[in-house]
């Protein structure tokens, strides 16, 4: 026992422990007062008067609430979808293969919208689809936004699937071409089944992002196109009510049910 | 010695297998044509927009002009035509940047210590930990700042609280304040800090702190000379993962600044409003970006550097 004693000792640093709860305090105190808050049966948004499930309610019930949800699901489930195919190809283009000269820039290519600030992204995707809708009068309409989305979530999404591949064991695919097993034979047989996990945990952080994006969304959308974040936002600029606080409990409820699968799936996986 | 006829054993597998690797370049094709379309295209365009002259009612007329770069600096005098210096866009760049290196300085000082302690708990609650701070990292953003802003409104919990308990009779004035945006940017990039410091210290080799007790080192010497040097790759991806995405913060300035107290990122988008300045936008978005490439820069070069000498 003083062993063991002593070996803490070693690790330990004054203070450190007070600065770690501290950090979770601030990280969780607003969250969870916003959460709160969504349960007050008052108009106030600061002052609680009784426990009440109604402004959840009023939020299912508001049809432009519905139409932002709506929008929502088409674009971050199209984008999730195309995404996660793409980042599954690219990931096996970027590992199962011999080196080439272009694969440091592929990679570079793949993982661009993680280096530029995101406003950048949103300006520059903007003047894009200006420029195609002005020159070739090209508008896909939401096909926009789910365009633009797919670009940012195809890093996310390729991340995991690439670790995934990185970690998993070489002899399974040798043994199978081996056995004369075609390429394609052996992707499916034994790589693909083996990457259902990652697969999996790129596609929810894919989701995540699409889902939660604002920034990006708010330049690029043109009329009718509001998503979940965005109605959000028009909402804090009247006057408020803990609809607002009710409706932003939804999004983060979501974005926490991902999380925790993305989470528990990539630990699985150690 | 004997290690030789397994690699070989791998060599020929490996050689065997090439045949179908050699194909599977093409597999990176559509990733790389959405991104290459959808994301490098667009990133020409606003260079090229950079250079040309802005329409009346937003966009962009195609003409060749370096009047968005001079407009960063300078502006037309209306009576003389005489260029006039004009540090507005440079304030609010150089604002942003102390914002930025605040937020990445707080975020360390407070990061590392978390980092430090749940790299140190037993494995169990380590899991527990890692959780906890992934949960704010993937967490809506535009939600959680509009959870920062209802806490520090005049009417907001600590208003309420600080005039409940008769220590203050007027709200203090919080919101939409330089103090708002620094508390905004630093609640939203905490997690961005602390994530990769943890997967740093996680793989700390304890028989050197050990070792260096051994040496009769103080608890804070081991600290300093032991076991910050050797986090030094995760205290650096912590503090560009957190420094970028602060520069060129638009969601929090946005709701905590009210307008008022704008950032690079405010400055930009609001110069593509209809009837803006396209072609200035561009061009501010052109500078923030170099600012980032010059950090990415700096990035590569000391993690490359570390690689040759470990």
């Amino acid at each position: 026992m003083a062993d063991a004693e002593k070996i803490i000792d070693i690790k330990e640093q004054p203070g450190f422990r007070t600065i770690a709860f501290i950090c979770l305090f601030l990280l969780y105190a607003p969250i969870l007062i916003l959460i709160i808050f969504s349960f007050n049966s008052g108009n106030a948004i600061t002052r609680f008067e009784s426990f009440s499930g109604h402004w959840y309610l009023s939020a299912l019930a508001n049809a432009e609430f519905y139409g932002a949800a709506k929008n929502t699901m088409i674009i971050s489930i199209s984008a999730t979808i195309l995404s996660t195919i793409a980042a599954t190809l690219a990931a096996v283009g970027t590992t199962r293969v011999k080196p080439w000269p272009g694969l440091a820039a592929a990679f570079m290519i793949i993982n661009l919208p993680l280096m530029v600030p995101e406003i950048i992204t949103a300006v520059a995707t903007l003047s894009f689809f200006a420029l195609v809708a002005g020159a070739f009068g090209l508008n896909f309409g939401i096909g926009n936004l789910i365009l633009a989305h797919t670009v940012f979530c195809i890093p996310f999404a390729y991340m995991p699937i690439r670790a995934r591949l990185e970690d998993m064991d070489l002899t399974l695919e040798n043994a199978a071409a081996d056995l004369y097993a075609t390429p394609w034979q052996a992707f499916k047989r034994i790589t693909l089944p083996l990457l259902v996990p990652g697969i999996m945990s790129g596609g929810a952080l894919a989701f995540i992002v699409s889902f939660d994006d604002f920034t990006i969304t708010q330049l690029v959308a043109g009329p009718g196109q509001t998503t979940l974040p965005l109605f959000i936002w028009n909402q804090i600029r009247r006057p408020m009510t803990p609809e607002i606080n009710a409706i932003s409990t939804i999004l983060l409820l979501v974005s926490i049910a991902f999380i925790s699968v993305s989470f528990l799936i990539a630990r699985r996986r150690k | 010695m004997t290690t030789i006829p397994q690699s070989t054993a791998a060599e020929v597998a490996l050689a065997a297998e090439n045949t179908g690797k050699k194909r599977n370049q093409l597999l990176s094709l559509p990733a790389l044509l959405i991104v290459g379309i959808f994301g490098v295209v667009p990133l020409l365009i606003i260079l090229i927009y950079s250079f040309l002259k802005a329409a009346p009612y937003g966009g962009v007329e195609w003409k060749f002009s370096t009047d968005a770069y001079l407009n960063f600096l300078f502006q037309k005098d209306i009576f003389d035509d005489t260029l006039q210096f004009t540090p507005d866009y440079l304030i609010i760049y150089f604002r942003s940047l102390v914002f930025a290196v605040l937020t990445t300085v707080i975020c360390l000082a407070l990061g590392f210590p978390t980092a430090y302690f749940m790299a140190t708990r037993p494995p169990a609650q380590r899991n527990w930990w890692v959780l906890l701070i992934t949960i704010p990292f993937w967490s809506n953003l535009l939600v959680r700042t509009i959870a920062i802003m209802f806490i520090i409104r005049d009417e907001g919990l600590i208003n309420d609280l600080l005039m409940g308990l008769h220590i203050i009779d007027k709200p203090i004035a919080m919101l939409y304040t330089n103090f708002a945006i620094l508390l905004g940017l630093l609640y939203s990039f905490l997690p961005f800090m602390v994530l990769p410091l943890y997967s740093s210290l996680e793989k700390l080799d304890f028989r050197l702190v050990e070792a260096g007790f051994d040496l009769y080192a103080t608890r804070r010497q081991v600290l300093w000379r032991v076991i910050i040097p050797l986090s030094k790759p995760g205290i650096i991806a912590g503090c560009l993962l957190v420094f970028i995405p602060a520069l060129g913060a638009y969601v929090t300035p946005l709701i905590l600044g009210g307008g008022t107290h704008l950032m690079i990122g405010d400055l930009i988008a609001q110069q593509f409003g209809s009837g803006r300045n396209w072609p200035l936008g561009s061009a501010q978005a052109l500078i923030l970006m170099a600012v980032v490439l010059v950090a990415l820069y700096f990035y590569v070069r000391n993690t490359s550097g570390r690689m040759k000498h470990g």
